[in-house]
C-alpha cells in the first residue's frame, strides 16, 4: 500500500517543483486562517460559527482555531504572545463556564453545547451538547498544548487549561446505556434519538474519549462502533463506505492515520488515510457519472460534503420540480444530491490524493470564481443554479469548520504540522493504542 | 348435520365481496361431522393453515381445518393482497403526475377515482380467493370446521360444543393488529390493515403511525391518492430493521412523494376538538400538533394465542413472540406443532408457507427440517422496493464473520436508466475474500422480483463467481446482480495476475 511505503514523520508531499500549487496554496490557507481573526471575539475568544451576522460561537470553530494559532505563528502570520493570549482567553472562558447542564449554560459534564452565544457564551438555539463537537474542540485544545511547549507562564497555564479540560470531559457518561458514544443531549429530553450508526468523523472522538485518564468508555465502546461499519466495493474501489466528504476528514485534520491500523482496517489490508483517498475518488467517480444531471459536474468538478444550499437563502426554488435542500450532509451515491458541491471539501482531501485535488481544484476555481471571496470558500456552491449572469448560486456564508479544516489539511500536507503535533500527544497514543491501533508511527 | 355456524358479513356488500364471501366463508355452510380421529387438526384458515391442510391432505392424512372467520386469511382480505392492488394504482397516479420526465403530456386534470380504485381491488381480492376457496379444500378431502376452536385436552379440541380428536395439530392462528397505547386513540378512531381496506371515501388528510412496513407502504398509497399524509416513526429511520442506505433512499422517496416525513416522533396524545382530531407529538424536546382526518396505526403484530385453550393442551405461548416453538416448529406439546404469524418472529406470507410444510413434514412423516435452515427473503412495497435476503452486515460483524459488500446503484444499470428507475443499490454481502454470499439487499423498483436470484444462489450454494457466468438478458434491471458479481472477479484480478495476463495478452 503506497501510503503505509511513505516515511511517517514527513509531509505527504513537498513538490518544490509546483511554485504555483504552493502559491496557490499559501493564499487558500491564510485566507482561512483570516476567517478565525474575523470571527474572534476579543472578550472571550470564543470563534463565530460563520461569517454571517450575529453567527453565535460553535464550539468546533474554537477548536479549530487552537489548532490553526500554531500554524500561523509557524508561517509568521501571528506573533506566537498572540497566538498564547487568544487561546488563553478561549480556553479560560471554557474553564470558568457554566457547567450546570440547565438551559442556559454553557456545557455539561466537561461537554458543550454545540453552539453559544458570542457574547454571554451560553446555548443558544436550543442546541444539544455535542459530543463529537467537543471532541473537535478538545482536539484543537491539545493540539495548542503539544505546540506552545515554552516555559512562561502564560504557555504554562496554556497547557494546564488544556489538560483540565481534557481531563474535565465524562466520556463515559456520554454512553447513556447504550453501547456506543450517543450523539447528543439535552437538557429538555435526555439523551437524543438520532442512530449515529456505520462510520463517521467520530474516530477522534473516541481515541480522546478512550485514553481519558478520568472518565474513561467502557472497553467494548469503539468495537461496538466498529461493528456498525460497512466495507464496501463501490465503482471499483473498496472503501469504508461513508457519503459525505467530511467524514472522511475531520479525524484526520489531527491525527495522521498513514500506516496505523486498528483491527478492522487490519482485516480490510488498508488504513484510514488510504480510505479517504479511496472515498475522494469515489466522490469524483460519482460526479463524472452524474446521474442526476446536474450541471458542471465532471472529473474535475466534485466535492459533496454538509453544507449550505440553495432553499436557506432562496426558499422560492423550493417549490420547483427538481428538489433543492437547505443545509443538508451531501453525500454519494445515495445523495442527498441537489448539484451544491463544497469547494472546501475537495480541498481538505489535499493530503488523501493530491493530484486529483489540486487538478479540480485550479478548474474549479477557474470555471465558478464566485465559490470564494476574498479567498474564502463559501459553504456551498450550485452551477445547476446559475443567475441570469450565468454564475453559480452561492452561499452567502462561510463557515468556520470549512475553512478550519481546510487550513489544517493544507498545513498537514505542507508540513505535516498539525500531524506531528498529535503523534506526539501521550493522550493521542494511548487512546490509539486503546482502540486497537498498531502499526506505522505508532 | 351440526347446526350452522355464525355467519361472516362483509364490511362492503357488492358483487365482488359476496363472491368473496362465498368462496371462504360460506353463509349456508355447514359443519361437517367429523371422524374418529384425524391426522391432522388445523387451526385457522390463513396461508400457513391452508398450506398445512392441503399438503397434509395430498399425502393421504385426513384433516381437520378450524376456521374462525375468513379462510385465506390476513394476506388475502386484509393484507398482501388489497394493499398490492392499491400499490399498483397508486403507481400509476404517480407516474401520471410524473408524465413530463417520460416525455409524457401531463393529463389535464388527474382526478383520484376512489371507488373504482376499491372497486378493482375487491374484483382482484375476489378472483384470487377461488385459491383458497373451501371448496377448493373439501374437493382435497379436507372437513372444513367454521367457528372457534379450543383446546380442551392435550389431543382433543372443541368447534362450537363438538370435539374433535386429533393425532397431531397445528396452530396457525396468525396475528393481528397491535394497538399503540396512545392516550385518547381508541377513543377518537383509528385505521389498521384490518379495517383500512373496507374505506369508501378518502380522508383529506392522514397521520400514519409507525415507520415499519405497512405505515410505509400505506402512507405512499395514500400519499399517492392526493391524501395529505405525515408520516410519524419513533426511529431514527424507517424500516429499523432494514439497512441504512436503504431507509435513507425510503425517506428521500417519501419527501420527493410529498410525504411529510416525522422521524424519530413519538405520537403521545389523540384529542377530538369540536370534532376535529388533533395528534400530539413530539421529537425529543420539539412538541407539535397535527390536525388529520383520520390516523393509521401500523406499530407491529401480535400473535393470535389468547381463546384457544392451549393451556388445556399444554402448549406454552406468549402474548407478544407467540407460541413457544422448538427449531423443528414443535410445541411445548410434542403432538401440536405451529406454524405461521402465531409463532414466527418473521411475520410474511411466505414465511408461513414455508413453516406449513416443515410441519406436514415433521408432524406427519417423523421429519427433522429445521426452520433455521430456511432462506427467507422479504420485501418492503414501497416505490422504490426494498427487499432483502440472509444476513445484514451487522449480523455477520456480529457473529465475527468478515464480510465485504458488493455495491452497485441502479443509476450504473442501463435498464434502470432507460425506465427512469435509477434510485436504489444492489448490494451482496460476501464473506471477505470468499464469493459465498451471506445475503443481500436490493433497493429498486422491482426489489421484490431481483432478490429472487439471490435467493436462489443462497440456496443452491451458488457464489457471485458462477452468476459471474451467468447470462442476464439484456437491458434488464437484474442486470445489476451480475455487475455485482463482476465487481467481484475484478477484485480476484491482483496485479499479479494482472501483469502476468498482460504479458500473456501481449505474447
Amino acid at each position: 500500500m503506497a501510503s503505509r511505503k511513505r516515511n511517517p514523520r514527513s509531509p505527504v508531499v513537498t513538490d518544490a517543483s509546483h511554485p504555483s500549487d504552493e502559491a496557490f496554496l499559501d493564499i487558500l490557507q491564510r485566507a482561512a486562517f483570516r476567517f478565525f481573526l474575523d470571527a474572534f471575539n476579543p472578550v472571550n475568544g470564543l470563534i463565530a460559527d460563520t461569517s454571517r451576522e450575529n453567527s453565535p460561537c460553535s464550539i468546533a470553530a474554537v477548536g479549530f482555531a487552537l489548532a490553526a494559532y500554531p500554524v500561523a505563528v509557524e508561517r509568521g502570520w501571528m506573533a506566537r504572545a498572540d497566538a498564547v493570549a487568544r487561546s488563553l482567553l478561549a480556553l479560560r472562558f471554557l474553564r470558568d463556564s457554566d457547567q450546570s447542564g440547565s438551559p442556559n449554560a454553557t456545557g455539561y459534564k466537561g461537554f458543550y453545547y454545540h453552539f453559544l452565544d458570542m457574547q454571554t457564551g451560553v446555548r443558544v438555539w436550543r442546541s444539544e451538547l455535542s459530543m463529537v463537537d467537543t471532541a473537535l474542540l478538545i482536539a484543537g485544545a491539545l493540539t495548542a498544548r503539544m505546540y506552545f511547549t515554552q516555559t512562561t507562564a502564560g504557555e504554562t497555564e496554556l497547557r494546564e487549561l488544556a489538560d483540565a479540560l481534557y481531563l474535565r470531559v465524562d466520556w463515559r457518561w456520554s454512553q447513556g446505556d447504550a453501547t456506543t458514544i450517543r450523539q447528543g443531549w439535552k437538557p429538555e429530553c435526555g439523551f437524543l434519538h438520532y442512530g449515529w450508526e456505520g462510520y463517521n468523523e467520530a474516530i477522534v472522538l473516541y481515541v480522546l474519549a478512550t485514553a481519558s485518564p478520568t472518565h474513561p468508555l467502557g472497553d467494548e465502546c469503539y468495537e461496538a462502533w466498529t461493528a456498525t461499519y460497512q466495507w464496501e466495493n463501490l465503482y471499483g474501489f473498496d472503501f469504508l463506505y461513508g457519503g459525505p466528504l467530511f467524514m472522511h476528514q475531520y479525524s484526520h485534520a489531527w491525527i495522521d492515520f498513514r500506516g496505523i491500523q486498528d483491527r478492522f482496517m487490519r482485516e480490510k489490508r488498508c488504513d484510514y488515510f488510504e480510505n479517504s483517498r479511496r472515498a475522494s475518488l469515489v466522490q469524483r467517480e460519482y460526479a463524472q457519472r452524474n446521474p442526476r444531471g446536474f450541471a458542471a459536474y465532471g472529473g474535475n468538478c466534485w466535492g459533496f460534503t454538509a453544507g449550505d444550499g440553495p432553499t436557506d437563502e432562496r426558499p422560492e426554488v423550493a417549490n420547483e420540480a427538481r428538489r433543492w435542500f437547505g443545509y443538508a450532509a451531501r453525500g454519494v451515491p445515495y445523495g442527498p444530491d441537489d448539484g451544491t458541491l463544497s469547494g472546501s471539501a475537495v480541498m481538505a482531501s489535499l493530503p488523501f490524493a493530491p493530484e486529483i485535488v489540486l487538478s479540480a481544484a485550479h478548474e474549479m476555481h477557474q470555471r465558478f470564481p464566485e465559490m470564494l471571496t476574498a479567498n474564502q470558500y463559501a459553504s456551498g456552491f450550485n452551477p445547476s443554479l446559475a443567475g441570469v449572469d450565468g454564475r453559480a448560486w452561492v452561499s452567502n456564508g462561510k463557515v468556520g469548520l470549512d475553512q478550519g479544516i481546510v487550513l489544517l489539511m493544507i498545513e498537514n500536507y505542507r508540513t505535516g504540522l498539525i500531524w506531528s503535533l498529535m503523534r506526539n500527544c501521550s493522550y493521542v497514543r494511548s487512546g490509539l493504542r486503546g482502540t486497537g491501533f498498531r502499526g506505522g508511527w505508532l | 348435520m351440526l347446526e350452522r355456524n355464525f355467519a361472516y358479513t362483509p364490511a362492503f356488500d357488492d358483487a365482488h365481496s359476496r363472491e368473496r364471501l362465498e368462496r371462504l366463508h360460506p353463509p349456508q355452510w355447514r359443519n361437517p361431522r367429523p371422524v374418529d380421529r384425524y391426522d391432522l387438526a388445523v387451526i385457522g384458515g390463513g396461508p400457513a393453515g391452508l398450506v398445512a391442510a392441503h399438503g397434509a391432505a395430498a399425502f393421504g392424512a385426513r384433516v381437520a381445518l378450524i376456521e374462525r372467520d375468513l379462510l385465506g386469511g390476513d394476506c388475502l382480505n386484509i393484507g398482501c393482497v388489497p394493499s398490492k392492488t392499491l400499490i399498483r394504482t397508486s403507481r400509476v397516479y404517480a407516474e401520471m403526475r410524473d408524465a413530463a420526465r417520460y416525455g409524457a403530456h401531463l393529463p389535464a386534470e388527474i382526478r383520484v377515482d376512489f371507488p373504482a380504485v376499491m372497486q378493482r381491488m375487491r374484483a382482484i381480492r375476489a378472483r384470487l380467493s377461488r385459491v383458497d376457496s373451501v371448496d377448493r379444500l373439501a374437493a382435497a378431502g379436507v372437513d372444513v370446521f367454521f367457528g372457534g376452536g379450543r383446546f380442551v385436552a392435550p389431543d382433543a379440541l372443541t368447534i362450537d360444543g363438538t370435539r374433535l380428536h386429533f393425532r397431531k395439530a397445528v396452530i396457525a392462528t396468525g396475528a393481528r393488529p397491535d394497538t399503540p397505547s396512545i392516550p385518547g386513540l381508541v377513543e377518537a378512531g383509528f385505521l389498521t390493515n384490518e379495517n383500512v381496506f373496507d374505506l369508501t371515501e378518502l380522508p383529506r388528510r392522514l397521520l400514519v403511525i409507525g415507520g415499519g412496513p405497512l405505515g410505509c407502504e400505506l402512507a405512499q398509497v395514500f400519499c399517492r391518492f392526493g391524501v395529505h399524509t405525515t408520516i410519524a416513526q419513533d426511529m431514527p429511520l424507517f424500516l429499523p430493521k432494514e439497512e441504512r442506505d436503504a431507509a435513507q433512499i425510503l425517506s428521500d422517496a417519501f419527501a420527493r412523494d410529498g410525504i411529510e416525513v416525522r422521524l424519530n416522533t413519538t405520537a403521545i396524545r389523540v384529542r377530538v376538538e369540536n370534532g376535529q382530531k388533533w395528534v400530539d407529538l413530539v421529537n425529543d424536546d420539539y412538541h407539535d400538533s397535527v390536525a388529520v382526518d383520520a390516523i393509521l396505526t401500523g406499530t407491529g403484530r401480535l400473535p393470535n394465542v389468547e381463546d384457544l385453550g392451549l393451556d388445556s393442551a399444554g402448549v406454552e405461548a406468549d402474548s407478544i413472540t407467540g407460541v413457544r416453538v422448538d427449531d423443528f416448529l414443535r410445541t411445548s406439546n410434542p403432538r401440536i406443532y405451529a406454524a405461521g404469524d402465531a409463532c414466527l418472529e418473521h411475520k410474511f406470507t411466505h414465511t408461513a408457507d414455508a413453516s406449513a410444510r416443515i410441519v406436514v413434514r415433521n408432524a406427519l412423516f417423523k421429519g427433522r427440517q429445521r426452520l433455521s435452515a430456511l432462506t427467507v427473503p422479504w420485501c418492503t412495497y414501497t416505490d422504490p422496493e426494498i427487499a432483502h435476503v440472509g444476513l445484514y452486515v451487522r449480523e455477520a460483524r456480529d457473529r465475527n464473520i468478515p464480510v465485504k459488500t458488493f455495491t452497485v446503484p441502479m443509476h450504473d444499470v442501463d435498464r434502470a436508466i432507460t425506465d427512469s428507475e435509477d434510485a436504489g443499490f444492489v448490494k451482496i454481502h460476501v464473506r471477505e475474500r470468499t464469493d459465498r454470499i451471506l445475503g443481500a439487499t436490493i433497493v429498486a423498483r422491482h426489489a421484490g422480483e431481483m432478490i429472487n436470484e439471490i435467493t436462489l444462489a443462497m440456496v443452491a450454494g451458488i457464489g457471485l463467481r458462477t452468476l459471474s457466468n451467468v447470462i442476464h438478458a439484456y437491458p434488464t434491471q437484474a442486470e445489476a446482480i451480475r455487475k455485482a458479481a463482476d465487481a467481484y472477479s475484478r477484485t480476484r484480478l491482483t496485479p499479479t495476475i494482472q501483469s502476468l495476463l498482460a504479458r500473456w495478452v501481449s505474447w
